[in-house]
């Protein structure tokens, strides 16, 4: 419990409804990228993931949506602050596209177009955790939200759930990504609250 | 980034009205490390039951010792900015974190010249560029461009309108979207790419352009200086959202 703040008695307390620490309810669905919205040709589109010993898995737009997908609602928190809940998306589960993969690696880094990067532990792929999302709210993502597709890991702070998403690398040794670089956490559960190194 | 240090009590010690919803907030942070212009700051409240709020707020200067400055746009119906900018009284305790970024930054020994695009309330963190390049009485080339809707709407004009000594090389240009003041030779209209073309550089200088502003603003900006040619590696975006104030 901080200092009391003289006259501050913030918004009424939502009954039912538990946030995480320091965040926020909203309505609306705020955009945060730290350059240009890249727009990508669904015709150059392509996902890979690239294994530690250098295999790689690619997948055409087409043969993404060929794929059994599936409807999530989830909650989404963002480092800065805000949350959204029950946001309705699709997209095909990270468990179906790692299911030929072959890896002994344990990290995971996310790829964007654009050059963003971010870093998460491959479990945190796998169990129906996260998705690549391609449309959200009944419509095709778009690209101010990361759209053609982007990666939706809902457990973590919104920056793991890498917009633009163009592939993943499998690592045996973690690194930190874009956002991990410049001081944010290297896991971001905001259950824990870990929004910067050290939390 | 030293965040880590966690919260500290600061205490409000001044404040500046910029327009008639927006205000400065001058803090004492006993033990403050010094930032980078563009770096911004976690605010934490608490009310008498315990509930918290936090909020990022830019930094709008650099540090003079243990004192920082932010400049808040109230926000209608916020839960924070109407305490910041109407409650919070000279002498009371606000819990403060920070600094925070390391990306939205620009750092004096960078030689690239800057090119800041600021739309309304997206001026804070650009203008903690425009002084901190002063305070270091750096010769980076400068230019920043600033769309407001109406003179109404200026935070820091006599700065921005009387450049002193160790502004020469930056240079300011004021758009207006909605009202022009008297004798403008522009019309008031949204920002344009031939506004950028026109009052930025060229993409071959090759500058580090920082833009910010909502996110409506910072979309269409960004795309027009890709447009342009600026490399998009080059462009750095900050939104600012009244998602909640």
């Amino acid at each position: 419990m901080g200092i009391v703040s003289p006259g501050f008695r913030g918004r009424p307390r939502s009954k039912g409804v538990e946030l995480p620490p320091g965040q926020y309810l909203v309505e609306d669905f705020p955009v945060l990228s730290a350059g240009p919205t890249p727009r990508v040709p669904l015709d150059r589109w392509e996902f890979s993931v690239t294994t530690e010993s250098g295999e790689t898995h690619r997948w055409s737009w087409a043969e993404l949506l060929a794929l059994p997908s599936e409807r999530m609602t989830v909650d989404l928190h963002c480092v800065t602050r805000w949350s959204k809940l029950r946001t309705p998306w699709q997209g095909v589960s990270l468990d179906t596209l790692l299911a030929g993969v072959e890896t002994a690696a344990d990290f995971v880094m996310a790829d964007s177009y654009g050059g963003y990067t971010t870093n998460l532990p491959l479990q945190d792929l796998r169990n129906g955790q996260a998705w690549i999302a391609y449309r959200y709210d009944g419509k095709d993502l778009s690209a101010e939200h990361g759209g053609p597709a982007r990666l939706l890991v809902p457990h973590l702070y919104l920056w793991k759930s890498a917009k633009w998403v163009r592939g993943l690398r499998l690592l045996t040794q973690d690194e930190p990504g874009f956002w991990e670089s410049a001081g944010y956490h290297d896991y971001g559960d905001p259950w824990r609250e870990q929004r910067y190194q050290g939390d | 980034m030293n965040v880590a240090a966690g919260w500290r009590v600061a205490r409000l010690v001044g404040v500046h009205d910029e327009t008639a919803t927006a205000r400065t907030l001058v803090l004492d942070v006993p033990g403050w490390p010094g930032h980078l212009g563009g770096q911004h700051v976690d605010l934490q409240l608490t009310a008498e039951d315990g509930y918290q709020a936090q909020r990022s707020y830019s930094l709008a200067a650099p540090a003079k010792g243990d004192r920082i400055e932010l400049t808040v746009q109230r926000v209608p119906d916020g839960e924070v900015s109407p305490y910041l900018t109407e409650v919070l009284t000279i002498g009371d305790p606000i819990e403060v974190r920070g600094p925070v970024g390391g990306w939205f930054v620009w750092r004096p020994a960078d030689p690239a010249p800057v090119l800041l695009l600021a739309g309304g309330a997206g001026i804070v963190p650009l203008m903690a560029m425009v002084r901190a390049r002063r305070a270091e009485a750096s010769r980076t080339p400068f230019r920043l461009i600033y769309s407001l809707r109406t003179p109404g709407d200026l935070y820091y004009g006599e700065e921005l309108r009387r450049p002193g000594p160790g502004d020469a090389g930056a240079d300011a240009t004021l758009l207006y979207t909605r009202t022009a003041p008297p004798g403008s030779p522009r019309p008031s209209r949204r920002l344009s790419t031939e506004d950028v073309e026109r009052y930025g550089w060229p993409p071959d200088f090759e500058p580090t352009c920082y833009v910010c502003g909502p996110t409506g603003f910072v979309e269409a900006a960004a795309d027009m200086l890709t447009k342009l040619g600026h490399d998009p590696r080059r462009v750095r975006t900050e939104r600012f959202g009244p998602s909640g104030g």
